[in-house]
């Protein structure tokens, strides 16, 4: 018994090492609200591309906070690709050495970003304090939860989202919009480190009048925890989220893993992969099936981080690094 | 006396052998685990320079977040000395039922991951938690005040000063207390000046070890603080800022100030105690 127990553990043990050998494996290095999204994402992968090519493909996801995950592939953690919530993550990827090709966002359509997202706003059912749009969210009296721009990527979002906003509305005017967004942040009672953690608050904790979020994330929250606690708000203007995707070319070029990894990355711009992120509510970019999505996703004038920032080194730079305007805004008072 | 003396010193040696080998294990393991991690942490931010060092160190939003740190980790130990001496008198003085389960329940919040004790206080202390709905009508708000900071570090440092009074309690003789009352002192004078002394270097001991672990707390204390820039935005969640905007040096090097600080004044601690140990010594002879 002893044996034959001993005997099949030995060949069950050497057939899965065989199947290990003819199979790749992909690590994809990603963001927290994408979590969702990649599950499904990868079974359609490796289905595909076992009718194409007969490879047997695993993905391993892993996920976390944006800045957080950046810092793990710089430090060495060997991520075939990676999905991360910013360009400027990204780009920082290459900040010691050359991990990634410089034109990376050039290599994939629409800036590398296969699907794309927007700010929207989140309130209380019957939505009892009247939120419509931005100016709402300054006028005093009113709780804002949103996360803190230094730590979350996706505050970031949020933060460049209202700024963008009073910008335009003020004839570019930026001291208004400083004073627009200074205003707002005086009505955060609470900055969260990461957004799970804001919507955590928002939801769990029933504190603030209104969670500034992604809106995949607040279809998420609506459907995990109730369409009859909360509605979604859809301001009149915010920002294109654009959360982008790229290879790590040092490691598959070392793995060997390029073709799978980039046809990992490409098949997310098929039908299939597109409508995999609609159903998890982040914006197509083909429009056939945005189109298909339409009740879903309102239209929404919406302006990129390019035109009205100059992109995302320099955003940084201006707002969110040490002496930047977010300091500001906290040191002033 | 001086035989004694002698059998003892043959004694340790025969007892303890190998010392050079134990000794060289030891700095070796030392000098891998402790001293190259945190020289490191000297070392990354000195490449800033001392003017740049400092005045990412004396910045308004640094010194904010130090005094917060140092304040709320100040108090959590103190409140967790009183507490956890009155809790180790209790257990090692009397019998009670369920004795030994409250005993091993008190090392729960070491075996607790930090983030999950944050998430679960920050939900009882919130307006609408299960304490904070009755908290709130007082006018007391502890989720996300320096208050929250306070309780979360509190319970994530509530084991040491029971630890470590705990094993002194109870080596203290029985009889010295029974000469105390025959000599005629009364039962306070007996605690004040038999127990307490005996006690005090372990209290003291416990007190520094509650603090510094309170000090370096990030996981528990994000969740319940709010993170507010200048009110309740704590030293290591500033040191996280700027690791998320890769500036490594800066990070390291607030890093480094608290480092400092802390090494003061551990320091400090470490003399009190060493001068209530000799002078405890002084009184017997």
């Amino acid at each position: 018994m002893c044996i034959l127990l001993l005997i099949s553990a030995l060949t069950g043990c050497g057939s899965t090492k065989n199947v290990q050998n003819s199979t790749i494996t992909l690590l994809n290095v990603s963001y927290d609200p994408t979590r969702e999204l990649y599950q499904e994402y990868n079974e359609a992968f490796v289905k595909h591309w076992k009718e194409k090519t007969g490879q047997t493909v695993t993905v391993q996801q892993s996920h976390g906070g944006s800045g957080s995950q950046t810092r793990t592939v710089i430090d060495g953690n060997e991520a075939d690709v990676v999905t991360l919530a910013l360009a400027y993550d990204i780009n920082s990827i290459n900040k010691n050495k050359e991990l990634i090709n410089k034109e990376w966002q050039k290599r994939l359509a629409d800036n590398s970003t296969p699907y794309t997202s927007t700010i929207v706003f989140l309130v209380r059912k019957g939505n009892p304090k009247n939120i419509k749009d931005w100016d709402d969210l300054v006028k005093p009296g009113i709780q804002v939860i949103t996360p803190n721009p230094k730590t979350s990527g996706g505050a970031r979002w949020n933060y460049l989202a209202a700024w963008g906003y009073a910008l335009k509305k003020n004839n570019n005017d930026s001291e208004k919009a400083k004073n627009f967004v200074q205003q707002l942040y005086e009505n955060v009672p609470v900055l969260d480190s990461g957004a799970r953690g804001a919507t955590t608050t928002f939801v769990e904790r029933g504190l603030g009048d209104v969670l500034i979020a992604w809106e995949n994330e607040a279809f998420l929250s609506i459907n995990e925890l109730g369409k009859d606690k909360f509605e979604i708000v859809i301001p009149s203007m915010s920002i294109l989220a654009e959360p982008p995707v790229s290879v790590v070319d040092s490691v598959v070029d070392k793995k060997g893993t390029r073709k799978v990894a980039e046809a990992y990355l490409q098949y997310l711009y098929s039908d299939e992969g597109q409508e995999i992120a609609a159903k998890n509510y982040y914006r197509p970019r083909n429009q056939n099936i945005e189109k298909k999505y339409a009740a879903q996703f309102p239209k929404i004038n919406l302006f990129t981080i390019d035109e009205v920032f100059g992109g995302w080194s320099k955003a940084q730079q201006e707002h969110f690094s040490d002496g930047g305007v977010f300091d500001q805004i906290y040191i002033k008072k | 006396m001086n035989l004694t003396i002698k059998t003892l010193k043959i004694k340790q040696q025969s007892v303890i052998p190998g010392f050079g080998i134990t000794m060289g294990i030891s700095l070796l393991y030392i000098t891998l685990l402790v001293l190259i991690p945190i020289s490191m942490v000297f070392i990354k931010s000195s490449s800033l320079g001392l003017k740049n060092f400092l005045d990412i160190a004396l910045s308004t939003r640094v010194t904010a977040s130090l005094k917060i740190s140092f304040g709320t980790s100040l108090l959590a130990a103190a409140i967790n000395t009183v507490f956890g001496l009155l809790l180790a008198w209790v257990l090692q003085r009397y019998s009670f039922p369920f004795k030994k389960i409250i005993d091993g329940l008190i090392d729960l919040p070491f075996a607790l991951p930090t983030a999950v004790a944050g998430i679960s206080l920050t939900t009882l202390y919130a307006p609408n938690g299960w304490i904070g709905r009755f908290l709130e009508p007082l006018g007391i708000k502890v989720s996300y005040t320096p208050l929250g900071i306070t309780v979360a570090l509190i319970f994530i440092s509530f084991p040491f000063v029971v630890r470590t009074v705990q094993p002194v309690l109870q080596s203290i003789d029985r009889e010295v207390e029974e000469a105390a009352a025959c000599l005629g002192a009364s039962r306070f004078q007996t605690f004040c000046k038999i127990i307490i002394p005996e006690l005090f270097p372990s209290i003291i001991t416990g007190f520094a070890l509650s603090f510094a672990r309170a000090l370096g707390e990030y996981g528990s204390v994000v969740f319940i603080s709010g993170n507010m820039p200048m009110r309740t935005e704590i030293t290591p969640l500033l040191i996280r800022t700027k690791l998320e905007q890769y500036d490594y040096a800066g990070g390291t090097a607030v890093a480094a100030i608290m480092l400092i600080i802390s090494f003061v004044m551990l320091l400090a601690i470490n003399l009190f105690q060493w001068w209530a140990v000799n002078r405890h010594k002084f009184i017997l002879q």
